[in-house]
């Protein structure tokens, strides 16, 4: 099964070169950019503004761990000036893409900067100490100035990620959902304009304004689910969801996440996974399970069943909803996703 | 021995779900694979495995995770190919493995390219190779419902299906039951392969239902022992594989087949019949 899902990322990766045809960068007209994923996309969308155009290669619902890029992708990407990818061997199929593209412009990866949590860890006890660790890079995070020292700094770890994804495997050995975090989110918006304003000095002033109102936006935004969740009971902070997708989460809150499949929901789980698991929530008295836009529910469907959980309702891990949905922004999917773990948890 | 064994199905529901739907299918799947293994078709259960899948990708785009859906639009997909193959190796002088050769990857480049074009949403080849973890009411019935049909097709259709396989030219001089035989045959496979790969995955339902059959062929020679003994070896090897994925961490898909696997090569190896070990003492006369 593997080897053909292979098979199929290879030969898609073909057709691309293929099809792609000689890369035709244009130099006027706004800043052509290419983000990889829905959440990026609104990232970017947020600090370009009106000055960029902006191509998202793996759209709302859509799962970036396990995606099959088209010769679309590949036209977009040869086209664009600028490549927002998320890093941590998060796309694995990005540097076939790339290379068959002959892409040429700039590369930028939104977690520069920000320390990884390790992929084994299942932050169970320093919860607290990492907490506060996070809250340090935050700070550092909100000048924007002394960027260039972190992307030097942060050479080594990018190189590791790159490394891991030259084995193919989505297990990389940090775990990338880095955006679930609101304060790495600022990381995020601070790269994606540092990146913007050096391919585009002209409007790098517009791009810091959007940036300033975007980090307050998310500055708020995190105090107001910091509070939501503090006001839920120790003792029901427990939350399981289908693939290990919300760890930045469960460290800036103090939340704990249990999940049967592992960071990438290309894993197949084992009897094993499920029976440790079905285990905990009976033994931790675990009141809710929930459902994520990306992945396979049957599982927790079943678990659910199994232990008496309710379903506590949909949460989005790694791709944004349509626009009308309730996660359109990535904001607003924040916002949901919280929300609706805090009503499940303390009802 | 209580914990090894026992213990994991009688804690967890999914455990014994689990087990029910494998021995659902190892009942209905397996003896359609002795009838390919004797027929020699074994590797068109491969072929319609992967003839299927268009039509589980379509139900799935059309109605999401539906287990109706998926049913039918596989079970269309597998009966289209099956019924086209077989009517141009009727009309034309193309022989049957090629024109379902062609059929079958007609409807697998199909199927892939259906994916990929909404393949972003949900890994769609995911959902399409199911997980014996995570059978509910419905997949359950619909597997049990298929088995129990599939058994009492062939109990129908046992004598032609054993003249068929025996001698195919003299059943089709003395009846007009072979044509009807061959596709009704062809059917039962596409039904299994469908309730298997809602359990199993499709890769892995063929594996249910070619392997005990293969195995099977070195102990017995009778047709019913045949199918006897490939639907016991499935069932154990379902259990074990199932308590393999629970004491060692292993998916349990792969984990079922292999220990089909495992009893296929300790069959060819000490088997009674036709196996290394006998095929070894036949070239040693023995002196008395």
């Amino acid at each position: 099964m593997l080897d053909r899902r292979t098979l199929l990322k290879s030969s898609a990766a073909i057709g691309a070169v293929a099809l792609a045809g000689p890369a035709l960068a244009a130099s006027h007209g706004p800043l052509k950019v290419v983000a990889t994923f829905s959440i990026l996309g609104d990232m970017v969308q947020r600090v370009g503004g009106k000055h960029i155009s902006l191509t998202t290669l793996v759209g709302p619902n859509g799962d970036a761990h396990v995606y099959q890029p088209v010769p679309a992708d590949a036209k977009a990407v040869s086209q664009a000036q600028l490549l927002v990818v998320n890093g941590l061997a998060f796309e694995g199929w990005l540097d076939r893409l790339v290379e068959a593209s002959g892409f040429k412009g700039a590369r930028v990866v939104a977690t520069d900067g920000i320390k990884p949590l390790p992929t084994e860890e299942h932050h169970d006890d320093d919860d607290d100490h990492k907490k506060e660790a996070e809250h340090k890079d935050h700070d550092d995070h909100k000048d924007h100035d002394d960027h260039k020292d972190k992307h030097k700094d942060h050479d080594e770890h990018k190189e590791e990620a790159g490394h891991d994804d030259h084995h193919g495997h989505h297990h990389g050995e940090f775990d990338p959902h880095a955006w679930q975090s609101l304060a790495h989110a600022a990381t995020y918006v601070d790269n994606i304009t540092a990146a913007l304003s050096k391919a585009d000095p002209a409007n790098a002033s517009s791009y810091y304004q959007n940036r300033a109102a975007y980090v307050a936006e998310i500055q708020a935004m995190d105090a107001k689910l910091r509070k939501l969740v503090d006001a839920l009971p120790k003792d029901s902070r427990t939350v399981v969801t289908p693939h290990d997708a919300f760890g930045y989460l469960a460290v800036s809150y103090g939340l704990k996440f249990v999940a049967p499949q592992g960071i990438s929901t290309e894993s197949e789980v084992s009897a094993a996974d499920v029976a440790k698991l079905i285990r905990q929530i009976r033994e931790e008295k675990i009141k809710a399970v929930f459902i994520e836009n990306i992945a396979d529910d049957r599982l927790i469907k079943q678990i659910s069943n199994e232990t008496g959980a309710t379903i506590g309702g949909a949460l989005y891990s790694d791709a944004l909803s349509e626009p009308s949905g309730p996660a359109g922004t990535y904001l607003d999917m924040m916002n949901h996703n919280v929300t609706t773990l805090t009503k499940a948890l303390s009802s | 021995m209580w914990d090894l064994l026992i213990e994991p199905f009688a804690e967890f529901g999914f455990m014994r779900r689990a087990l029910i739907g494998c021995i659902a299918v190892s009942v209905g799947a397996t003896p359609v694979g002795v009838f390919l293994m004797l027929r020699r078709m074994s590797l068109t259960g491969d072929a319609m495995a992967h003839a299927i899948l268009p039509g589980a990708a379509i139900g799935f785009l059309i109605s999401g995770l539906s287990l109706g859906a998926m049913t039918i639009g596989g079970m269309v997909a597998g009966m289209a190919v099956a019924l086209l193959s077989g009517f141009v190796t009727r009309v034309t002088a193309l022989r049957e493995d090629a024109s379902l050769a062609a059929f079958y990857l007609i409807s697998l480049a199909l199927g892939v390219l259906i994916v990929s074009t909404r393949g972003s949403n949900v890994d769609l080849m995911h959902v399409l190779f199911g997980t014996v973890l995570a059978l509910d009411d419905a997949a359950l019935i619909l597997l049990t419902s298929i088995s129990s049909l599939s058994l009492f097709t062939l109990a129908l259709f046992f004598r032609p299906l054993v003249l068929e396989c025996a001698d195919p030219q003299f059943l089709r001089s003395v009846s007009g039951l072979s044509a009807i035989t061959h596709f009704t045959f062809l059917s039962l496979v596409v039904m299994n392969l469908v309730g298997g790969f809602h359990a199993l995955g499709t890769l892995m339902a063929v594996g249910i239902m070619i392997v005990p059959a293969a195995a099977a062929r070195f102990w017995v020679t009778s047709i019913g022992g045949l199918v006897a003994v490939a639907i016991t070896i499935a069932i154990l090897s379902s259990a074990s594989g199932l308590l393999l994925s629970y004491h060692y961490s292993l998916p349990s898909g792969p984990a079922i087949i292999l220990a089909a696997g495992l009893a296929y090569i300790a069959s060819l190896m000490i088997g009674p019949v036709g196996s290394m070990a006998t095929q070894y003492r036949g070239q040693v006369p023995s002196q008395s």
